[in-house]
């Protein structure tokens, strides 16, 4: 059992803040992911969203609570409990609403930094950025600075590199805002293909209601707090 | 993959510009000890040239280079006297300022003792050297005077017939040779005016004189001109010069002329330390603290310029941070550029030092020493000055790059 569950968040809490200023974006949230599984988050603008996909990215450290992936508690409040920088860099995949390319980097360099940093040869890290770029239909861009690509393809390296390193989860905050339908759909398509074939965890935040079929869990968060959105689940794969 | 060079590409145009800008800055601190070698070398290189040994001068003044010095001419046959010591010669020095063609003419007229004398030593890049006892010069091409070309100085006409290159005093006046007696001709040289005014208060002087009162007729001698006064004598010369001669003990020579009274001797190490301790030393000391100055400007501004590098990075570097780089990643981006920097400054600069330093008025020296010791000295500011940048680079929160 313990050995399927990808994500766990326990009572999980974000103030940011204080007196006046106060907000309080997560209120005790709670959610377990299983690996292989790819879960939506809806909700309304300020429910915490992106404050709570950024906790379990490990870049924006809760208030209170804990997280564990991969059965590895790695978060305990504020304190981290493991290397982040190397246990990102090896464990997650991001994607964001804008794709936050390096501009000073390639496509194809964008995608290969990702692998450099974790170890990766220049010479394997080169080739198989060129392959998720191939598999992304962004190949004859890959030597294109990303000012030169369009959002559509920004957004395309931005997923070629979130998957360089073979995450065990993937977060994607929004990813298909700047995609047409078809392209939008593609994104999601790859999420889970690899999901299910690597086992990995993949939590996206949507709005495109269209695109639900996709997911095999859907959430709602509304107010800081998590809950199966069961209205929904009907549209949704078994 | 290299961040640092990546980045510089990606900004090539503004990163040569800040390059060209702090190269200009270590082109001056450059200039700066530049000047300071320069300095010395022209200071001393008459000295070094003339083949003198041994500088007789007169009593507690530091010779002719470094202030005014006086002796009798007849010294020349006293100290030929002196054991040990030979070719003496006499040795004429002092700075004029004269018109030439509407410019100001600013030289040390130097006069050589013809004919034991004729500058075969003066180091020429044309010309030659003189070959008359009169009407003849040598002069620097600091001077901007051509080869053949009549200058007049005084009541008379000299032709340039000799150049050499570097000869200026500590004060970077250029250096003209003349025969000794040429020399004195020109030092002497007054305007009508003056030499009326310096006659009248000789004569004012002989009328508070009993001899003058016991015997009128010596008060028309007051109007002659000085040389033909006996008691006035002839013209005094800068200095008597000297060699040692072989196997001959130059402190046996030195304490014998020091027993003299009315003169002081100097040798040539003690001249050129005269040199150096003098005016030198202390445009030493001000090139220095300039130096000194522009080095913590330039370190100063190198820091802001590394700092400002990294403020317009941050959003990258988060990103960076975010998909997991270590923080020697982050930190050696930025150090890589700050060196970058400072050694790309750094041979702009020497370029620059090659093409600009030639147009400079003083000659600027760069002895390898002293551009390695500057090069080390760019570099342990290029680490520094990325200090505040990498502060910086590392508390910037991963969190950042999803700000915009
Ligand atoms: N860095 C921040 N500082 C202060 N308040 C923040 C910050 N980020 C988000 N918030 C607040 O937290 C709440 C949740 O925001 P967010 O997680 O972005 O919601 P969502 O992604 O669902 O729109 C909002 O009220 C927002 O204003
Ligand atoms: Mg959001």
């Amino acid at each position: 059992m313990l050995m399927t569950i990808a994500i766990q968040t326990e009572a999980l809490t974000k103030v940011y803040g204080s007196g006046n200023t106060e907000v309080v974006a997560l209120r005790d949230a709670a959610l377990t992911i299983r690996r292989g599984e790819v879960v939506a988050l809806l909700g309304p603008s300020g429910a915490g969203k992106s404050t709570f996909l950024t906790a379990i990215g490990l870049i924006n450290p809760p208030t209170s609570g804990t997280i564990t992936i991969g059965g590895k508690l790695v978060m305990d409040g504020p304190d981290p409990r493991t290397n982040l920088p190397k246990f990102r860099r090896q464990h997650i995949g991001y994607v964001f609403q804008q794709a936050n390319l390096i501009p000073f980097l390639t496509a194809r360099e964008n995608v290969q930094i990702a692998m450099e940093i974790d170890g990766w040869s220049g010479r394997a890290s080169r080739r198989r950025a060129l392959e998720l770029l191939e598999y992304l239909g962004v190949l004859d861009r890959a030597e294109f600075y990303p000012s030169a690509l369009s959002g559509g393809q920004q957004q395309r390296v931005a997923a070629a590199r979130a998957l360089a390193n073979e995450p065990s989860v993937i977060l994607a905050d929004e990813p298909t805002a700047a995609l047409d339908s078809h392209r939008g759909r593609q994104v999601m398509d790859l999420f889970r293909k690899v999901a299910h074939e690597k086992g990995a965890a993949a939590v996206v935040v949507t709005h495109d209601h269209r695109a639900l079929d996709v997911f095999d869990t859907i959430y709602e968060m509304e107010d800081g707090t998590v809950r199966p959105a069961s209205s929904l689940l009907s549209h949704a794969h078994p | 993959m290299n961040l640092a060079i990546r980045d510089i590409r990606h900004n090539l145009g503004r990163f040569a510009l800040t390059i060209l800008g702090v190269g200009t800055l270590l082109m001056v601190v450059m200039a700066m000890g530049g000047i300071y070698r320069g300095l010395i070398e022209e200071g001393t290189l008459l000295v070094d040239r003339m083949a003198a040994d041994v500088w007789v001068v007169q009593r507690n003044t530091r010779g002719p280079i470094a202030e005014i010095s006086r002796v009798p001419r007849n010294l020349v046959d006293r100290v030929a006297a002196v054991p040990g010591l030979e070719s003496p010669r006499e040795f004429v020095m002092h700075t004029i300022q004269r018109e030439n063609n509407g410019k100001r003419l600013r030289m040390v007229v130097v006069g050589l003792s013809w004919p034991t004398d004729k500058g075969e030593w003066i180091p020429l890049i044309a010309g030659r050297a003189l070959a008359r006892n009169h009407y003849e010069m040598i002069a620097d091409q600091s001077l901007g005077l051509r080869l053949g070309q009549v200058v007049r100085l005084g009541k008379d006409n000299y032709t340039v017939v000799g150049l050499t290159k570097s000869m200026t005093s500590w004060g970077g006046d250029g250096t003209a040779f003349f025969t000794l007696t040429d020399a004195q001709a020109i030092q002497f040289d007054l305007p009508g005016e003056a030499v009326r005014l310096e006659r009248q208060a000789r004569r004012a002087r002989s009328e508070q004189q009993d001899a003058s009162r016991a015997q009128p007729s010596l008060l028309e001698r007051a109007f002659w001109s000085s040389s033909n006064i006996p008691a006035l004598g002839p013209p005094m010369v800068s200095a008597v010069v000297a060699r040692i001669a072989p196997g001959a003990d130059p402190d046996a020579v030195v304490r014998t002329i020091s027993g003299w009274s009315d003169v002081s001797v100097i040798t040539h190490q003690g001249q050129q330390d005269l040199i150096l301790k003098g005016a030198v030393e202390r445009s030493r000391r001000q090139l220095g603290l300039f130096r000194l100055i522009l080095t913590v400007v330039s370190a100063l501004v190198m820091t802001l310029i590394v700092y400002t590098l990294t403020l317009d990075k941050l959003h990258d570097l988060a990103m960076l941070k975010l998909i997991g780089a270590p923080k020697r990643v982050i930190l050696g981006m930025i150090v890589q550029q700050a060196i970058l920097l400072g050694m790309l400054g750094f041979v702009t600069a020497r370029l620059l030092a090659i093409k600009l330093f030639p147009l400079f008025p003083r000659r600027i020296v760069l002895k390898t020493d002293d551009l390695v010791q500057l090069g080390v000295v760019v570099f342990g500011i290029s680490v520094l000055a990325s200090g505040l940048g990498v502060w910086r680079a590392l508390r910037v929160s991963p969190n950042e790059a999803l700000t915009r």
